[in-house]
């Protein structure tokens, strides 16, 4: 499968070494080629510095013949905009994107796009922990 | 009529400014304390600190009875996500983008706001229209189609000169519709239409094929 992830956070960086461990093919992309650090040093994917809302950059990072998309930068915002970028423009099948405000993660499951917010998540699992105790 | 401006920025004070002399009621969301002080010093109290994108604070502000929403911030994903949010959530009937990248207007009219504006495009426009040497003016956009209504002038001592329309190399995608020539009346063009310099051909074209046609009309 092509994938490709913006945002070479902690999150985005260890996502990609698992898919590429499973044999995927991966793009990274992030506004700062200091990010592209996190990678594993084995690492032999695609490395793109760019912004993912910009509809070029997407582009040249292959969006036309990607199997998913995920979006996991720090902006909410951005994270919405390159995920519909890529859902509705470019029609990938497989769009996933980050919203850390639950409220606004709501919002946009109700119009279709697929959104995780870690804040909800970590917070029942934190709950989940301290009721286990 | 009630109006919420997102971005308290130059763009969001005078436009909040113009409207509220036009007796609507206005309400401004700014995350930076200084520019909501700003408002507060000289509007009166129009200017409320938060996030323009959070359903609550949309909420408090009764984003719900909004009849036109405005997103004037300097990202373009905060206003596309502030738009989207009073429109799927708040229901308002009108929502309003400003544009950083002029490339975006056809996502954001993709995604569902209602209207985007483009100081860099409306820039542009006037250039092309004030400095008559260019040869390719922009009419009129047809977002759907992304297609675009433009005119052109034959220059003098181009190849287009005194060709036949038959003779040009047009893009495919490109219809010749209409001709202007001084002192006559504005007729549709024929396969054996001779050009002149000077004449002015109204045409649907695409962003694509515009420099094809610039080149056809201008180049020598």
């Amino acid at each position: 499968m092509k994938v490709i992830i913006m945002g070479c956070g902690r999150v985005g960086a260890q996502l990609a070494a698992m898919l590429e461990a499973e044999e995927h093919k991966i793009t990274v992309l992030d506004i700062d080629a200091n990010s592209f650090r996190r990678l594993p040093h084995n690492f032999e994917g695609t490395a793109l510095v760019g912004d993912g809302t910009d509809a070029d950059t997407l582009k040249k990072a292959g969006i036309e013949e990607a199997d998913a998309f995920v979006a996991v930068t720090q902006g909410d915002n951005r994270n919405v905009m390159a995920a519909q970028i890529a859902k509705v423009i470019y029609k990938v099948p497989r769009v996933v994107c980050r919203i850390y405000d639950p409220l606004r993660k709501d919002v946009y499951e109700t119009v279709g796009l697929e959104a995780i917010s870690p804040t909800t998540v970590f917070a029942q699992l934190l709950r989940e922990k301290l009721m286990s105790l | 009529m009630y109006i919420v401006i997102v971005g308290g920025g130059s763009v969001g004070y005078y436009l909040a400014r113009a409207l509220l002399g036009e007796g609507h009621e206005v309400l401004v969301m700014d995350k930076d304390p200084l520019k909501c002080e700003r408002f507060k010093d000289e509007l009166g109290s129009v200017c409320i600190r938060g996030d323009g994108c959070e359903v609550t604070t949309l909420a408090e502000v009764g984003t719900s009875r909004a009849e036109v929403f405005i997103a004037t911030t300097d990202q373009d994903e905060d206003n596309l996500v502030a738009c989207q949010v009073a429109k799927y959530k708040f229901e308002v009937p009108r929502t309003i983008a400003r544009l950083n990248n002029p490339k975006n207007a056809h996502i954001f009219t993709k995604l569902g706001v209602d209207c985007t504006i483009s100081v860099i495009d409306l820039i542009l426009r006037h250039i092309e229209e004030e400095i008559p040497a260019h040869p390719l003016v922009h009419l009129a956009t047809v977002e759907e189609e992304k297609a675009e209504i433009v005119e052109v002038e034959v220059g003098e001592g181009t190849r287009a000169a005194g060709k036949k329309v038959k003779d040009l190399s047009i893009p495919p995608d490109t219809t010749l519709a209409l001709l202007i020539r001084y002192g006559e009346k504005p007729q549709t063009l024929k396969a054996d239409t001779v050009l002149q310099a000077n004449d002015r051909i109204i045409a649907v074209t695409s962003v694509d094929s515009e420099q094809a046609l610039r080149d056809e009309f201008a180049g020598s």
